[in-house]
């Protein structure tokens, strides 16, 4: 039986998650197919077929599939389900859309946030905000998964030469329909797929400190901004900067918290990363228990400091 | 328009769960157990509904054990009308959920299921997703902000980058972010008002649905433990660590 990935893309190229969920298709065994489904989104088909390890590209092509709307993707996976073992979405805000809805019409389970592909039926999960690991097997003829994507390497993104196959587009419900988003225009390195990340918390203090103090340190590390729910809530950063189990998971080289007390909900979005460096001046915060490198001291002096040493 | 709001009883968000030593689960006999913080957002946004003359009767749903009650009563005394308790002692996921709600949402007729984007003892994110699948209906996950007006919800979601707004034709699903609404403490009279609203206990028998796991979890264990990290004195000696021992600046 094959794996069948579907793919997170804008249409013009693939997104990373993508790559790092064809590396755990590939763990599964079988063919693995991507599954393009989208809008004018020929670009993004040839990118797939690039993609070292992939058999095969499936390229759906309609308006309705824009947007990754929920409806119209479900209905279009559900369309070629059958011919496959695995379902496979990146646990992304897209994926994590589509993929329940898949799975319900097929009648069977799925499993969130896979972490490591144990056997064909047989993955890890977190559970608990990540204060443990379920080792969870699918009875299931299909098994519908999402893919955290910090815990697979990205597949190469090129050395493939997968065929391009178009599909017939399955027609949308039309109860849902995609008016208009707001998407943060930023020069920085996307926050899951960051080296590098610099994340602050309440104790910045408003939101021109917390883009005075850490914008500097960003650039002068080329690092993505994150920050905690604290500082999202009191409107510090956008939304969609919080690392935590309800927000981003991410695992960078480095991972440097600045001002954040260290809750186990934040922890469970960054305590994967390689080296994690706190700076922070109350000597019980808990994010001290997860740091490599502890620095007790006051933000607003040691930041500067350490940008100019840097 | 009635408005469906399923809630879930989890460990207390500040509670540290334990493993259990013979990797059956975690050890969550005696520990605190709440609302899921999310699902107390989705009942603070039916309740504002209503509140603004949108909404007419809410019905809160609990699946699960006779404690599931608690927390159903909650719900009442944040301002839910009536309750609904699904009562098994079977070990339910979301699929088996969606279904039970599916079948209530059959018999109740609602004009919008709220639901919490994903309950934070399993981190599924799925039940909202299973439910407008199983009814037929457009969804609207990861809601910051909801409008009704005319048969149609207004719903700006919270997704990768920023938001996103969609329009979805009622009956619809909507599961709540955290930046939805800040849900309102219980006062004591309306805790003791809650007594008195009415709860309906069924089986999943009555509702025609199999609960049983699709999903076995063979093993619970503890994630990996760092390593124990050390506190240096001044910034030159963490520039120093992290360009010559960690390597990665």
């Amino acid at each position: 039986m094959s794996v069948l990935v579907f793919a997170e893309h804008d249409n013009a190229s693939l997104k990373g998650a993508t790559l790092n969920t064809i590396t755990a298709a590939l763990a599964c065994g079988g063919d693995v197919h991507v599954l393009v489904a989208g809008h004018n989104a020929g670009a993004a088909a040839a990118a797939a077929a690039q993609v070292a390890g992939v058999a095969k590209v499936l390229h759906a092509d309609a308006a309705g599939l824009d947007h990754a709307l929920a409806e119209s993707n479900a209905a279009q996976v559900l369309a070629i389900a059958k011919g496959y073992s695995h379902i496979l979405f990146p646990a992304t805000a897209a994926g994590k859309n589509v993929a329940p809805r898949v799975a319900a019409l097929l009648d069977v389970g799925q499993i969130s946030d896979a972490t490591k592909v144990v056997s064909a039926d047989t993955f890890e999960r977190p559970i608990y905000a990540g204060n443990a690991i379920a080792t969870v097997q699918s009875a299931d003829a299909i098994k519908v998964i999402t893919v955290r994507t910090t815990a697979f390497d990205p597949a190469a993104a090129t050395g493939g030469s997968a065929a391009v196959e178009s599909l017939a587009a399955v027609a949308e419900g039309g109860t849902s329909t995609y008016i208009g988003s707001e998407i943060a225009k930023s020069d920085r390195p996307e926050l899951t797929a960051a080296k590098i990340i610099v994340s602050g918390g309440r104790a910045l203090g408003s939101s021109e400190k917390f883009n005075e103090v850490l914008t500097p340190l960003a650039d002068k590390l080329g690092a993505a901004l994150g920050a905690s729910r604290a500082a999202v809530d009191a409107g510090y950063a956008p939304n969609d900067w919080q690392v935590g189990q309800t927000g981003k998971i991410v695992a960078p080289q480095l991972y440097v918290a600045v001002g954040i007390s260290g809750a186990i909900q934040h922890l469970a979005g960054m305590k994967d990363s390689k080296v994690i460096v706190a700076i922070n001046k109350d000597a019980e915060a808990p994010i001290f228990s997860v740091a490599d490198y502890g620095l007790e001291a006051d933000l607003f002096s040691a930041v500067p400091e350490l940008i100019e040493k840097l | 328009m009635k408005v469906l709001v399923p809630v879930k009883r989890v460990v207390d968000y500040n509670v540290k769960v334990r493993v259990k030593s013979d990797g059956t689960g975690v050890d969550i006999a005696n520990v605190k157990m709440s609302m899921n913080p999310f699902d107390e957002i989705a009942v603070e946004e039916a309740v504002r509904l209503k509140e603004k003359g949108v909404v007419t009767e809410i019905v809160a749903v609990s699946c699960g054990v006779t404690q599931c009650q608690e927390t159903l009563r909650t719900a009442m005394a944040i301002g839910a009308d009536r309750a609904i308790l699904v009562e098994t002692d079977a070990e339910l996921q979301p699929l088996a959920v969606a279904k039970l709600l599916k079948a209530l949402v059959d018999k109740e007729q609602p004009g919008l299921v709220i639901l919490g984007k994903q309950a934070i003892d399993d981190d599924c994110n799925q039940t909202g997703q299973m439910l407008a699948a199983l009814a037929g209906l457009p969804q609207g996950t990861y809601a910051s902000k909801v409008e009704v007006v005319d048969g149609v919800a207004t719903v700006t979601r919270e997704v990768d980058g920023g938001l996103e707004t969609l329009k979805l034709k009622l009956p619809a699903i909507v599961t709540t972010d955290l930046r939805l609404n800040e849900p309102r403490y219980v006062t004591l009279p309306n805790i003791m008002k809650a007594k008195k609203k009415p709860l309906d206990v069924v089986k999943p028998a009555d509702l025609g649905v199999d609960v049983a796991p699709r999903i076995q979890t063979l093993k619970v264990s503890e994630p990996p433990k760092r390593g124990a990290g050390i506190k240096v004195p001044d910034v030159a000696t963490l520039v120093a660590k992290l360009k010559n021992e960690a390597k990665v600046v």
